[in-house]
């Protein structure tokens, strides 16, 4: 389970099909679960006003591809990263209108980043459902050189950017979508711990 | 008989001009006798205007229309509604300039979102008021807006030229007469993401408009109304007072909470047309049907008896108290 009480960090609860006129779902790796159990209350014809954008990494080769295509979404896109499938979605929302509702599932991190893109985008948070599933690696910002390092699974963590040692907090920017890493040897270089696994 | 045991703040004006709008709606001007400036208020709020009837004190919630800068005078417009309780009639016939009226201050019950991207307004009728000040402060704000407005005819709609010229094509007017409807849905599918609606008309139409948003997916938060109930007539009936120790009659032609104020106790309102919730009283005890006119409390708590909202709701049976 996730670190619970975290102010800061936004409430994830499982996707339910909605009333809309559009329907844009963006999952990464056993975020696809999410949407095939949603598929199995969603009423005939959900899918098709619905498009699909999946990025498996980690969960590749589990059959969630085929599994999602066989859902025969209007459109169906499979990306090999995050970054490359946010720009899709950011054209998307350019083009859709009220009604559209908007469906996350998989790692905070993607999470984290396709609400910044849809709020940037006009979409109200009332249209945005989220749905955690899968790793619980982090996305962490450090704050020294504000460099953001993905996949964070220690305690402490190596910034990739800065190469600081950083303690990952359980501070959490929505404007980001990512958590809050502070060096945890300023004082005296050298003498962090070592990192352990801490997010799985 | 105490006429009025209301202690909120009041603002005293003089009736300075009253046009005629169309066959059935006067504009009303008001300037404060003490010629100090009104306070400001924001596109969409009321004011409730007392009106000493003879015996009887009426308040009805008006919207004010003119441009939420201006301090200097407010203005409302009235429909005549001749099968009304009398408000109305009383606005067209016995008020002139030079009249004396007392207002409350104004309070907005349909504030404009500033978060929107783009505002959506439709007015139908006399709904128009609350929308022709939300207008003006939209327009000083640079915000993206657009109305629909549904009228009878062109010679029923109010303000139908002042609006074509000053808002141009940002403003779409609908004649029934001329079989001319909204073309809801396809404007509502066709709305940018982070568009707020906003609705003032007849019960009809809002319904038909926020239901047609709703099942399209728009957010709750997204959609805005505004819908001041006439209270009902009905038989009379009588109500016990518990806390003032008191019983009172209520009229075929009053609301409960006008006999309460007639009765000299101080009772609490804000929109007087079961929309705000600030009226809410606790029910003790009844024998008979509370007849639930508003739309503040759901469902359940019309079913449960335990609250009622005086300013619209009547009772019939044997006994009614409440914890005022
Ligand atoms: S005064 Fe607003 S609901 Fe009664």
């Amino acid at each position: 389970m996730l670190v619970e009480g975290i102010k800061s960090r936004p409430i994830y609860s499982p996707l339910v099909a909605r009333t809309g006129t559009l329907h844009l779902f963006m999952a990464d790796g056993e975020g696809a679960q999410a949407i095939l159990d949603l598929a199995t209350t969603a009423s005939p014809g959900f899918f098709e006003r619905a498009h699909i954008c999946y990025i498996p990494r980690a969960a590749a080769g589990r059959g969630f591809e085929s599994a999602l295509q066989a859902l025969n979404p209007a459109a169906f896109y499979v990306g090999p990263t995050v970054a490359a499938a946010l720009p899709r979605l950011a054209v998307e929302l350019a083009n859709a209108h009220m009604g559209t509702q908007i469906y996350l599932a998989g790692t905070e991190g993607m999470i984290g980043q396709a609400m910044v893109v849809a709020l940037a985008a006009g979409v109200d948070q009332a249209s945005i459902q989220r749905e955690h599933r899968g790793s619980e690696a982090r996305r962490v910002q450090c704050v020294h050189c504000k460099g953001i390092t993905e996949d964070v699974t220690t305690q402490p963590a190596k910034c990739a950017h800065c190469g600081l040692m950083l303690l990952v907090r359980d501070h959490y920017s929505r404007r980001i979508g990512a958590f809050q890493g502070v060096c945890v040897d300023a004082e005296m270089p050298g003498t962090a711990p070592d990192p352990e696994e801490a997010f799985r | 008989m105490t006429k009025s045991a209301d202690r909120t703040p009041k603002i005293d004006v003089r009736v300075t001009q009253i046009v005629d709008v169309t066959s059935e709606i006067k504009r009303f001007r008001f300037e404060p006798t003490d010629g100090k400036p009104l306070p400001v208020f924001a596109g969409g709020a009321h004011v409730v205007v007392e009106m000493e009837d003879g015996d009887t004190l009426r308040r009805n919630p008006y919207s004010l229309m003119s441009s939420p800068g201006a301090t200097d005078a407010y203005n409302i417009s009235v429909r005549r509604d001749p099968g009304g309780r009398g408000g109305s009639m009383f606005m067209h016939d016995r008020v002139t300039v030079g009249s004396l009226l007392r207002l409350s201050h104004p309070v907005n019950l349909f504030p404009i979102d500033r978060r929107a991207r783009k505002h959506l307004l439709f007015a139908g009728g006399i709904g128009i008021t609350p929308t022709l000040a939300m207008m003006s402060e939209l327009a000083r704000y640079g915000d993206a807006f657009e109305l629909n407005y549904a009228v009878r005819s062109e010679n029923d709609g109010a303000y139908l030229d002042q609006l074509r010229n000053t808002y141009g094509k940002r403003v779409s007017i609908y004649r029934d007469d001329q079989g001319e409807q909204i073309p809801l849905t396809t404007l509502l599918a066709a709305q940018p993401l982070g568009t707020h609606l906003y609705v003032c008309g007849p019960g009809g139409m809002m319904n038909w408009v926020l239901s047609t948003a709703e099942g399209l997916g728009w957010p709750a938060q997204n959609l805005h109304s505004e819908r001041f109930l006439a209270p009902p007539s009905g038989s009379p009936y009588e109500v016990r007072l518990a806390a003032s120790d008191l019983s009172i009659k209520v009229g075929p032609h009053q609301s409960m909470l006008e006999a309460i104020e007639a009765a000299g106790v101080d009772a609490p309102y804000l929109c007087r047309g079961g929309a705000c919730g600030q009226c809410e009283t606790r029910v003790i005890s009844f024998d008979g049907t509370l007849l639930h006119n508003d739309h503040y409390l759901t469902d359940d708590e019309h079913a449960g008896g335990q609250k009622v909202m005086p300013c619209v709701s009547r009772f019939e049976g044997r006994e009614l108290v409440l914890d005022r």
